[in-house]
């Protein structure tokens, strides 16, 4: 056998010897460093980001995350419309739980304004919220096991996520971009029988979900490629400031629903999965297990939903009811003003956060008084988790960084804003 | 009801609100307490929201206070953004860089604020203290044009390198465009947001 520490004790002379080409198999492979592009747009990620590599054979060296591809000005958008109008841009920030950053933004402008929304609209965005988690999870779960080779997972997710985009779309009136909820409340009530399909979508959704953990949680494959990769500890998760499934995972308990509930999260029972590892497979599992919470919480909400309005009896900051609207002088005033000078937020700075599908969405709000917002910072939970590739995933193998990438759920929209 | 009728909305008083995570009234009574050179002015917002504005050359040394303090350990790292105040009443000094950390002991947020000037918008870098503050003063510089004195890599990280000027700074024109590549001369295109497509 040739030693491979040292290849040149044993360098072969094709001239004298006769086994040359033997030895040569065995002798240490001489490897230069590779610079290879991941993406912008690559088969094997979803999202569009690009990822320069530097490889020395099959271990990464170094990894550049290069963002801002989808980068769409959102700040500076929402810096010069009303605040009713940042809503459509919140959307885009993650495409998969719209309505989470649209409940998000408008719980940071209440909170800015000081106003209390009706039981019932809080009801309707913990249901909204749940939804949308489920949709996120769902995602998330089943692009990773496609990515691991499992193309069955992805078409399980994928059904049940239809379901939840139908019943989106029958709450909101879009599938993706739902501009949900206004400024003191929800625009539109549940519709007539909507509950009713929402469970029967649950139940055939917790067939789905059943399905697929038995298909990639004991899976070999699955199994080999996810445990043990993409570790982070706890301490640095939490330096880097990783909120949400993927510190949870790391064994941290901190779920802003939990540690300050807002809305009514308090009244439900629910309980919050921790990992221990911090790597892919517990990642993996803690949102497997959040999406069986969610569904818990939607029950439960469903079951307990109040009656009464979904919205502040205030012209100043909802749209007067249409009769007004038509047959009075103050209603079509306020209407017009609403709708031409937006909502006169007080001058003023907040700083609020929830729990989005990803971790902390934070908003930081500034007013001037003027009708529109001067400052909207948002703290997208996907930005600090992408900034920990490079530290997850240097020293490792090529082959780790998908399922990283899969399981840290990185969305374009919110990370580049 | 008569609701009102139109004009800025004003929350009753005897409505005391509370949403959101406790504040962080006791971490900035420690620095206070600890470091008062560091502090420049604390106030408590309108929505409740406690506030400590910090000398930048001190920033540091707080936030190395805030992390190691055992009775504080603000260590999970929320996130860095600034502020142009150009055409806010109170705008001397033009920047606000604004700080947001959360402890896990308590369960509070803590807000901190480093006001710098245009002419010298350099605050110290924390990311030798928190692992997570590289990207968000990378965002702030790339937005804002604020420079984080120590920072290891200091580049865009939204925009590209050939872009010119911080399109945050309140005097960034809403429609300045600087495409990489000629965009096609439609006329009646709409992009973005404003009053009107053409200007």
């Amino acid at each position: 056998m040739a030693d491979h520490a040292k290849p040149e004790d044993h360098a072969p002379n094709p001239d004298t010897d006769a086994y040359a080409h033997e030895s040569e198999l065995e002798a240490h492979l001489q490897t230069k460093r590779m610079v290879i592009n991941m993406g912008p747009s690559h088969p094997a990620t979803h999202g569009t980001v690009r990822l320069k590599v530097e490889l020395e054979g099959e271990t990464i060296v170094k990894i550049d995350p290069e963002i801002g591809f989808l980068h769409r000005g959102f700040q500076k958008s929402c810096e010069n419309v009303t605040w009713t109008q940042c809503l459509p841009y919140t959307d885009r920030l993650n495409y998969l739980s719209a309505m989470m950053n649209n409940f998000g933004f408008l719980n940071a402008v209440e909170k800015l304004i000081g106003l209390e929304i009706p039981e019932r609209a809080k009801y309707i965005r913990v249901i909204g919220s749940e939804l949308h988690r489920l949709t996120d999870h769902l995602t998330c779960v089943g692009a990773t096991g496609l990515e691991m080779g499992g193309f069955q997972p992805f078409l399980l997710a994928l059904e049940f996520r239809e379901l939840l985009f139908d019943r989106t779309a029958e709450l909101t009136g879009a599938r993706l971009t739902t501009s949900f909820g206004r400024v003191g409340g929800i625009n539109r009530d549940l519709p007539e029988g909507w509950v009713e399909k929402v469970r029967k979508s649950l139940d055939r959704g917790e067939e789905l979900i059943t399905e697929m953990d038995a298909l990639l949680t004991r899976n070999r494959i699955f199994v080999d490629r996810t445990k043990g990769t993409g570790i982070i500890s706890a301490e640095d998760a939490i330096d880097f400031g990783y909120t949400g499934p993927a510190l949870r995972a790391c064994g941290v308990d901190y779920d802003i629903r939990k540690a300050k509930p807002y809305w009514v999260y308090d009244r439900f029972d629910f309980d919050v999965p921790v990992g221990e590892h911090g790597d892919n497979y517990d990642r993996y599992l803690v949102r497997l297990e959040e999406m069986r919470q969610s569904i818990r919480i939607l029950r439960q909400a469903m079951d307990t939903i109040p009656a009464g309005p979904i919205i502040v009896d205030d012209w100043r900051i909802a749209l007067p009811p249409k009769p007004e609207v038509y047959g009075t002088i103050e209603g079509v005033m306020s209407h017009f003003k609403l709708v031409m000078e937006g909502i006169q937020v007080p001058a003023g700075e907040v700083y609020d956060s929830t729990e989005a599908s990803n971790g902390e969405l934070g908003w930081y709000l500034v007013s001037d008084g003027r009708g529109r917002p001067y400052k909207v910072h948002v703290r997208a939970p996907g930005f600090p988790v992408l900034a920990a590739v490079p530290h997850i995933i240097e020293g490792k193998m090529l082959a780790d960084l998908i399922p990283t990438f899969d399981t840290i759920n990185m969305i374009g929209g919110e990370v580049e804003q | 009801m008569t609701p009102p009728f139109w004009g800025p909305y004003k929350a009753a008083d005897s409505s005391p609100l509370v949403i959101g995570a406790p504040l962080s009234t006791f971490a900035l009574d420690r620095v206070s307490a600890q470091l008062p050179e560091a502090v420049v002015e604390r106030y408590v917002d309108r929505t409740g929201g406690a506030w400590a504005v910090i000398h930048a050359d001190h920033l540091p040394k707080v936030a190395a206070f805030l992390k190691n303090d055992p009775e504080l350990e603000f260590k999970l790292f929320g996130s860095i953004d600034a502020v142009d105040r150009l055409h806010l009443a109170e705008n001397d000094p033009r920047f606000e860089v604004v700080y947001f950390l959360y402890s896990l002991k308590r369960h509070e947020h803590v807000r901190l604020k480093v006001r710098v000037s245009e002419n010298q918008p350099v605050v110290p870098s924390l990311t030798s203290l928190y692992k997570g503050a590289n990207w968000w003063e990378r965002l702030t510089w790339d937005f804002y044009g604020i420079r984080f004195d120590g920072h290891p890599d200091l580049r865009r990280i939204l925009l590209y390198e050939e872009f010119q000027g911080h399109p945050l700074r309140k005097d960034y024109a809403l429609r300045d465009r600087q495409p990489l590549i000629p965009e096609r001369p439609i006329k009646d295109i709409f992009r973005g947001p404003g009053t009107s497509g053409l200007s």
